[in-house]
């Protein structure tokens, strides 16, 4: 669902859309959840990230580069690309695949935290689970999402969120960050406000 | 997204760019312990074999397997072909027992074309006579992507038996659609009379096409190119007398230690296979460091996975 930019304001037939996060709010969470992984983990030892492409590869990058500029570890950080795993392929035209790339450590008897933007309907992070089963057997995997925006479909729950946002299905969470779209920004579009 | 594959000219540059990128990927399963994706759970893939085949058939296999499709295999000896079944009822009895995919390799130019009209599933030509073989040029150009790291600009000298390979008509079609320019060298009995009379050589000159360019004379053409593929001397299709004798053959176009040498430090040396060694490359070449013949085999299962993911992956009806 296209999402209009929040900086015009709309009228009042155009959905709606409110900014839940701005630039500034952005670094404030990812900045918590680092920290919380630090403290969960006891300082991240034997710990992987892997961001979920597209938005949670770049997450993962700064969240481990915040880790180390709060505690001096270097965290190893991958990218784990999930289209070949998705329960539905076969519903869209054929979809492009991405990269994934694991860090040379591996992920083998690793601690690994799957990394994405928006939690949803768990689909995705189903989908990351089968797909981190055929790369390697973790000892365990803890899931860190920017925004829980809630309707799970599966029982599936995030170890560290960033924001808990209430929406209507009929809504839809829009993150931007800088690596990929130029501004850090969560914004809440369309149903009926 | 294209539906079948059936010839090298199908594929628009994004396309086969796209086709070449997957198979970058699917290439990462190969090292895996697990080797096997789930992406065509369910689906089935039928191996339709009217002609010998080794390496293409294991590969598309291999290729099937690892993405989870169920796989037949259909050789027309010990079938009903011998006792006289046309293709088209062959055709739909596949289509019958829902086959979602059909890979047919056949003797007959154009035989993949009639059974894309017949069949619901997508239909990947694994060679039909003389005509094309598509995902051989796709692997060939994945190869040469891998090792030398482009493809625009490259130049690739194909060596030998042009007129009877469908290896060298889907590689010209491909490799000018991703900017590559193509030399086609070989005894003038062996190159196809319009292809030489494009590029202005020979008796018939008319308007040249600047895209593929036909030499006689491979010694000429070796310190000029990136890449040089040899091609099989297809005994069986010659009902005629191309070449004097096969020793005068592997004098003039075969590639030995000395005219390898002669190639640039970092070209590379390609052959579809199966070898004549010695007719059209001697041992010394085929094993030497230069040579991408094994590669070519590991790589054609990787591009064979992309090419079966992208016809069958997604709902594109």
């Amino acid at each position: 669902m296209a999402c209009p930019p929040a900086a015009h304001p709309s009228p009042e037939r155009q959905p709606s859309v409110k900014v839940i996060l701005a630039s500034a709010d952005v670094q404030r969470v990812v900045d918590r959840i680092a920290h919380q992984i630090l403290e969960k983990t006891q300082g991240a030892a034997d710990t992987v990230l892997l961001g979920i492409p597209t938005r949670g590869a770049p997450l993962a990058r700064r969240l481990a580069a915040r880790i180390s500029t709060f505690e001096d570890v270097d965290v190893p950080v991958g990218v784990l690309d999930i289209t070949l795993y998705r329960d539905d392929l076969r519903r869209h035209a054929t979809r492009a695949v991405g990269p994934t790339q694991l860090p040379p450590g591996g992920i083998d008897g690793k601690r690994v935290v799957l990394v994405d933007d928006v939690l949803f309907s768990g689909r995705t992070v189903r989908a990351a689970l089968d797909a981190l089963n055929d790369v390697g057997r973790p000892a365990s995997v803890q899931l860190a999402v920017l925004v829980d925006r809630g309707h799970r479909e599966l029982p599936i729950r995030a170890d560290y969120v960033g924001k808990n946002i209430p929406t209507a299905l009929a809504e839809s969470v829009k993150v931007t960050l800088v690596e990929t779209d130029g501004a850090d920004e969560v914004r809440l579009c369309g149903g009926t406000r | 997204m294209i539906r079948h594959l059936l010839s090298g000219a199908d594929l628009d540059a994004d396309t086969a760019t796209q086709i070449l990128d997957t198979a970058a990927e699917m290439a990462t399963v190969a090292g895996r312990e697990v080797k096997k994706l789930p992406a065509l759970r369910g689906r089935t893939v039928v191996n339709l074999f009217y002609e010998d085949s080794t390496r293409t058939r294991i590969s598309f296999e291999a290729a099937a397997k690892r993405l989870s499709a169920d796989v037949i295999n259909f050789s027309a000896k010990g079938s009903s072909v011998t006792k006289g079944e046309s293709l088209k009822d062959t055709a739909l009895t596949l289509q019958a027992m829902g086959a979602d995919a059909v890979v047919v390799r056949h003797p007959a130019s154009g035989a993949p074309h009639r059974l894309a009209n017949w069949v619901d599933g997508s239909v990947v030509n694994a060679g039909d006579g003389t005509h094309e073989h598509p995902t051989q040029a796709l692997l060939d150009a994945y190869t040469m992507r891998a090792r030398l790291g482009r493809l625009a600009g490259l130049h690739v000298a194909i060596v030998g038996d042009v007129l009877h390979s469908r290896v060298a008509r889907s590689n010209v079609l491909l490799l000018s659609t991703l900017g590559a320019k193509v030399t086609l060298v070989g005894p003038p009995t062996l190159i196809p009379v319009d292809w030489a009379a494009r590029a202005g050589v020979g008796s018939v000159a008319t308007d040249a096409d600047p895209g593929t360019d036909v030499c006689y004379d491979l010694d000429a053409v070796l310190p000029g190119v990136d890449v040089v593929m040899m091609l099989r001397v297809q005994r069986e299709r010659m009902n005629d007398s191309y070449f004097p004798s096969a020793r005068e053959y592997a004098r003039r176009y075969g590639l030995d230690g000395p005219r390898m040498r002669r190639l640039p430090e970092h070209a590379i040396v390609m052959h579809p296979g199966p070898m004549n060694r010695g007719m059209e490359i001697t041992p010394e070449v085929a094993d030497s460091p230069r040579s991408t013949i094994v590669e070519q085999v590991a790589n054609g299962v990787s591009v064979r996975m992309a090419v079966l993911y992208l016809l069958l992956g997604g709902n594109n009806r």
